[in-house]
């Protein structure tokens, strides 16, 4: 066909057939695109030629776009060892496409490869006839550090043990998919894959359309449903279990390591997806010899557990002691037959390179068949006929430890220097067995966008399989990672490759799969409380008090950095100004006069700002000089716990820990309060002394000041658009309830520091009014009380509007009200007679607030400087909204214990 | 044929209320060709939710149990009565096998039992490879030398080199350090043991047990006999397991109870748990090991 194309492929320069030639003169790796005599492969041709319609500089800026969609979704992964920050993930638009026949055989050497691992999985924690019978050495088995005794006859043999499987492949220069390595215990790959889909197809729509790829919705959805089959199939295949199970709708949990694991973005992505829970192993506990889910409301048994927790941290009794990941007593639970774990731990021993030279003979021995897909030969030094080899051709193997631990990593012959090869040498002779050599691929390489051209780069393909009741499915496709730089060696996530959506040719256009359509007739009929982990009902209500706290911290630093910016600019400072001429309530004043109560109001003012940042001494004590380094510091400063900056990374955390819980646009929302969050913390000057050690000239600061307003006002906006979206978008099940209460709690403690710091002293009467202005300003109710009142500012009925309005949803009242309803419907078993301990703390905050007169709080004596009915109130209130936070923590939130070893 | 009856206590006091505990003990001895454990008798105080017997990889027997109601105090009582052959009497004529043809037969055998007493001869949790050791255990394995002697050999050297002393170790000890300051308990002599053996390429696990607590008027008392005891095995083929006890510098005869063995200590751990709740606790245990009439 495209001997005769006449099409002037001007996508493909010249650099790209050289690069191409060179490669086939060497006798080195193909090109996936490009056959040998420099022809497109059939099954590039309708991408290729939709690309060359495209254009490439079209296509550099979908994949602009496309790096935008994964950003603002929030795909990213950790680098391990890194504390702060998620990586952006990173896709080449173009895709690695393989053809409907060829990919026919490679699922098919998969399946028979997946079938095979199973079998010898089965057999290791079984009879172990394997080795009994000399197919495996005893050694490369009995030293593989994921050879765990305490699985042995876990699994009863006729059940599946591997469920899920990974597989890395590429293509060596004869043509052939070849398997680089087997994951078998948690594999991670699958969301991204998904994510990048997701992403390519909305940048590229009308591609998909004319090339035709399998969806992969429907290996997802078959992994559905056989996850929702297992439990049956798991009891009519081992009897009847130990105690009475659920079998119509099983409960999944998807169980990760946490927000700080390396692909936590995927367990949050897949939990989402598929619509299990996001569980840590605190949030799980053994009981009656099943496992329960510590949710809101109590314990709720959990049929099968996702896991992406390695196997040695599965179960601080059993295996690893020290784990904090996983969950005491499984293995007992899971020898019950009271839960299913996916893969069952002590799968990892398949992980291992080691098993691959005695693969063919085992597939012999054990089906009667021979091996469909081929290893990457391999050379087990346990034996001393490999070893010999190994040890003659270290200089162009890949040097692998049979089990992956940290710190253990690949080593690349051709990479090393003399010495090095040397030490490498010695430590195979100590320990041989535990070393593979291997044979170093030269892989397919693929076209890949670079800088605006095509280049051909190397690829590997991860494609994953899950075990259905008759065989195992084959995903349509995969994870693609690609080097980033051609001379690298490696092709790891880890050492910033980039990744590839995979396409799969289909014959014909396939319909689309929607995930909904599965459960006919067994709709699950989930509970408004169903699978919210305490865990993660205590982070939302934590983004609930964060969330509210930054926007209270950014209202109050725009007003004083708008006043000391007046200030230095030498300007009347006084709000009325800007904002509304024709309502002066301040009387005109003399020029001394003028200046000393501006440092009073000024001092009231950041008296607020350090309670509320709880960042005391904060201006105490401190000369006017330091006020500006102070404010940067209550603003910038990541070492104060309660500075702005310090107060988003908190958001940002306890937010990042419900990944699963937010829509995408909340999601974009909270990457944008990160990266300005980023961009705060950068705005610090780089020697950390925030004060800076000379007087930086006053024009500098003036500059500083304009970012910074220019970043709360941008802070704000954002904010807002954060507390819209949980009022709106948010389904008001106990995870609203959860975040709301947060917020109400949070709010009403701001605004009582407010009050307490600005509002209870006795001052001058126009002082008063500055404040009282500010306060209102502040809580966000100026507005309100000029266009309700528009007179004098009157300290009783601003008192009013800031504390006892029940219309204004920035009042104490209004708070406190929405509050007790939360407290109302919180799950609890009912006593008849009695309140909860959190239904009379809101009881009694209502009442004191109710019972109160604002012309009785706002009365004060000539003699005294205070305030004190306010202050004696505002006391109790801020007591009891503290004692209902940890009534809350305590009763709802805790279920966590530490584990200790006995 | 010489008949025990023995109690192992387990006590743990906690400092507050422990509400929820997971267990697995390995208290109940073994039957096998010269041993054979009559009864068994766990009480368990609280009483547990529920208690299951299963058999772990090396077949032992291990009891798991969980207790879900707040305690303040555990207690594991095990009783357990034994009958015990002496088995000295019954070593053959492997006994005069060179060590280094052991060495070698193994790797030239490929019965189903050789390819499983392989795993005996590499690194364990608790037992890595140690250089020194190898150094230590060359001397007793002199060319040519029966394996049995060699290995007698390196058992007494162990016990006249170290210092049996409770206080200066705990099972968190590595045994570098055990080597360094020459001193430990029975544990840390077995696992020296199997180090030094498996150094030069020989199977060997470990043993946990008892020894009488009241030796018969004519003999001297054994050491470590207030708690649970253990020793090592190495592998002579056609034959079976051989023990060796280095505390005692002796052969384990019909003194010696059986209860567990794997690869180290960590494989046989008597009573191991994951406790929820706060606070430390205190750890009592004793055993009473007594020749019964039968």
């Amino acid at each position: 066909m495209q001997q005769s194309d006449t099409t002037d492929w001007k996508v493909i320069g010249d650099s790209y057939y050289a690069a191409i030639s060179a490669n086939s003169e060497h006798g080195e790796q193909i090109d996936e695109m490009l056959s040998r005599d420099q022809q497109i492969n059939p099954h590039w041709s309708s991408f290729m030629r939709a690309l060359n319609t495209l254009g490439l500089a079209e296509m550099e800026s979908r994949h602009q776009e496309v790096q935008r969609l994964l950003r603002e979704n929030g795909v990213t992964y950790v680098v391990h060892g890194e504390q702060h920050g998620h990586r952006p993930w990173e896709l080449d638009p173009i895709p690695l496409i393989i053809s409907t026949t060829d990919w026919e055989a490679i699922s098919a050497g998969l399946t028979q490869r997946a079938e095979l691992l199973n079998l010898i999985l089965t057999d290791l924690y079984g009879e172990r006839r394997l080795i009994k019978n000399g197919l495996i050495p005893p050694e490369l088995v009995y030293s593989h550090g994921g050879f765990l005794r305490a699985c042995a006859r876990l699994i009863p043999s006729g059940f599946p043990f591997l469920l899920s499987y990974a597989v890395d492949l590429a293509r060596g220069p004869d043509g052939r998919m070849w398997v680089l390595s087997d994951r078998t215990q948690a594999p991670a790959g699958a969301s991204y894959a998904l994510e990048n889909r997701t992403a390519l197809a909305r940048a590229l729509p009308n591609f998909f359309g004319e090339v035709g790829v399998h969806r992969l919705s429907s290996f997802f959805r078959s992994l559905q449903n056989s996850l929702f089959e297992l439990p049956l199939q798991y009891q009519s295949e081992s009897g009847t279990g130990t105690t009475q199970r659920q079998t119509h709708n099983p409960h999944i949990v998807v169980l990760t390591p946490g927000p700080l694991n390396e692909t936590y973005f995927e367990h949050a992505y897949i939990a989402n997806y598929l619509g299990y829970t996001l569980v840590q192993g605190d949030d799980l506990t053994v009981w009656d010899g099943r496992v329960w889910l510590k949710s809101i409301d109590g314990l709720r048994p959990v049929d099968i557990i996702l896991r992406r927790v390695d196997d040695i941290f599965c179960d601080p009794l059993e295996l690893r002691q020290d784990s904090r990941l996983g969950v005491a007593g499984l293995l007992e639970a899971i020898r019950h037959r009271n839960v299913i774990v996916v893969n069952p731990p002590g799968s990892g021993v398949l992980e291992n390179p080691g098993l691959m030279p005695f693969l063919p003979n085992i597939a012999r021995h054990l089906m009667g068949e021979d091996l469909r897909l081929p290893s990457v030969a391999t050379w087990w030094c346990g034996e001393p006929k490999q070893r010999d080899y190994v040890l003659a051709n270290l200089k162009t193997l890949v040097i692998k430890p049979i089990y992956r631990h940290p710190g253990s990593r690949s080593l690349f012959g051709p990479e090393l220097s003399d010495a090095e090869l040397e030490t490498l040498r010695a430590q195979i002779i100590a320990e041989p067995n535990r070393y593979v050599g291997q044979e170093y691929i030269h892989c397919s390489t693929t076209p890949s966008l670079i800088e605006g051209r095509l280049e051909p780069r190397r690829a590997i393909l991860r494609t994953f399989l899950f075990a259905e009741k008759e065989g195992y499915a084959v995903m349509p496709g995969g994870l693609t990672r690609c080097e980033s730089e051609t001379e690298e060696l490696t092709v790891s996530i880890q050492n910033g490759g980039v990744s590839k959506d995979t396409w799969i040719l289909a014959p014909e256009p396939e319909p689309h799969i929607s995930l909904w359509q599965q459960r006919t007739g067994r709709m699950q009929t989930a509970e408004a409380s169903a699978g919210l982990s305490s865990r993660a009902a205590e982070n939302l209500f934590w983004v609930g008090r964060y969330a509210e706290r930054a926007e209270g911290h950014a209202r109050l630093l725009r007003i004083i950095l708008d006043k000391v910016k007046m200030d230095k600019m030498g300007l009347e400072t006084s709000h009325l100004g800007q904002v509304a001429p024709a309502i002066s309530i301040t009387e005109t004043l003399g020029e001394d006069t003028r200046e000393v109560s501006e440092l009073l109001y000024l001092r009231s003012m950041l008296r607020s700002l350090t309670g509320l940042t709880s960042s005391h001494p904060g201006f105490a004590d401190k000369g006017e000089q330091s006020l500006e380094s102070e404010l940067l510091s209550i603003m910038l400063d990541t070492a104060n716990s309660g500075s702005l900056v310090s107060t988003l990374q908190a958001l940002v955390s306890a937010a990042y820990a419900v990944r699963d819980r937010w829509s995408t646009d909340t999601w974009r929302v909270m990457n944008r309060i990160e990266d300005l969050c980023n961009t705060l913390e950068k705005s610090v000057p780089e020697d950390g002394d925030i004060a800076g050690a000379g007087s930086p000239s006053p024009y500098t600061d003036l500059v500083l000041q304009e970012a910074e307003l220019a970043s709360l006002d941008q802070l704000m906006i954002f904010l807002s658009a954060l507390s819209g979206l949980n009022a709106e978008n948010m389904t008001q099940t106990i995870g609203w309830i959860s975040l709301d209460m947060g917020r109400r709690i949070e709010r009403s403690l701001l605004l009582i520091v407010l009050c307490r710091s600005s509002l209870v002293a006795v001052q001058d009467a126009w002082i008063e009014d500055l404040l009282l202005e500010s306060v209102l300003a502040a809580a966000e109710s100026l507005i309100t009380y000029r266009r309700r009142y528009r007179s004098e500012l009157d300290f009783p009925t601003a008192l009013e509007l800031l504390l006892l309005d029940e219309e204004s949803p920035r009042s104490l009242l209004y708070q406190l009200k929405r509050l007790e309803e939360h407290i109302r419907v919180l799950p609890r078993e009912k006593h008849r007679y009695r309140l909860s301990e959190e239904e009379q703390l809101i009881l009694e905050a209502l009442t004191q607030l109710q019972l109160s007169n604002t012309i009785e709080l706002a009365a004060h004596s000539d003699r005294t400087t205070q305030r004190t009915g306010l202050e004696k109130l505002l006391v109790r209130l801020a007591q009891i909204l503290i004692d209902i936070s940890d009534v809350l923590t305590q009763t709802y939130f805790s279920h966590i214990q530490r584990p200790q070893q006995l | 044929m010489s008949y025990y009856k023995i109690i192992h206590k387990t006590e743990y006091s906690y400092m507050h209320p422990v509400n929820l505990c997971y267990n697995e003990a390995r208290l109940t001895p073994r039957t096998f060709a010269y041993q054979h454990c009559n009864n068994s008798e766990f009480v368990v105080e609280p009483e547990p939710w529920k208690y299951r017997e299963r058999e772990d990889f090396f077949g032992n027997t291990v009891y798991y149990f969980t207790i879900q109601q707040p305690h303040n105090q555990l207690t594991v009582t095990v009783t357990s009565r034994v009958a015990v052959e002496n088995r000295q009497q019954k070593l053959g004529f492997g006994e005069y096998l060179a060590w280094e043809t052991v060495r070698q037969q193994l790797h030239a055998d490929s019965d189903a039992e050789t390819l499983e007493i392989r795993q005996y001869v590499l690194n364990s949790p608790m037992v890595p490879k140690i250089p020194e050791l190898h150094a230590y255990a060359e001397k007793s394995f002199t060319e040519g030398r029966p394996l049995l002697k060699a290995v007698e050999d390196l058992s007494t050297r162990l016990y006249n080199d170290f210092t049996y002393d409770p206080g200066f170790t705990t099972i968190a000890t590595p045994l570098t350090d055990v080597l360094k300051h020459r001193r430990g308990v029975c544990q840390d002599f077995a696992h020296l043991g199997i180090g030094c053996l498996r150094a030069l390429g020989l199977p060997a696990r470990y043993v946990s047990g008892y020894i009488e607590t009241d030796p018969p008027p004519d003999q001297e008392p054994l050491t470590g006999a207030d708690a649970s005891h253990a020793w090592f095995s190495v592998y002579l083929p056609q034959f079976g397991w051989v023990d060796f006890d280095p505390t005692n510098n002796q052969m384990p005869t019909d003194r010696h109870i059986t209860v567990a063995w794997g690869r180290d200590y960590a494989d046989v751990t008597p009573l191991k748990g994951v406790v929820f709740g706060s606070g430390t606790h205190e750890l009592s245990v004793s055993v009473d090991c007594k020749r019964e009439n039968f």
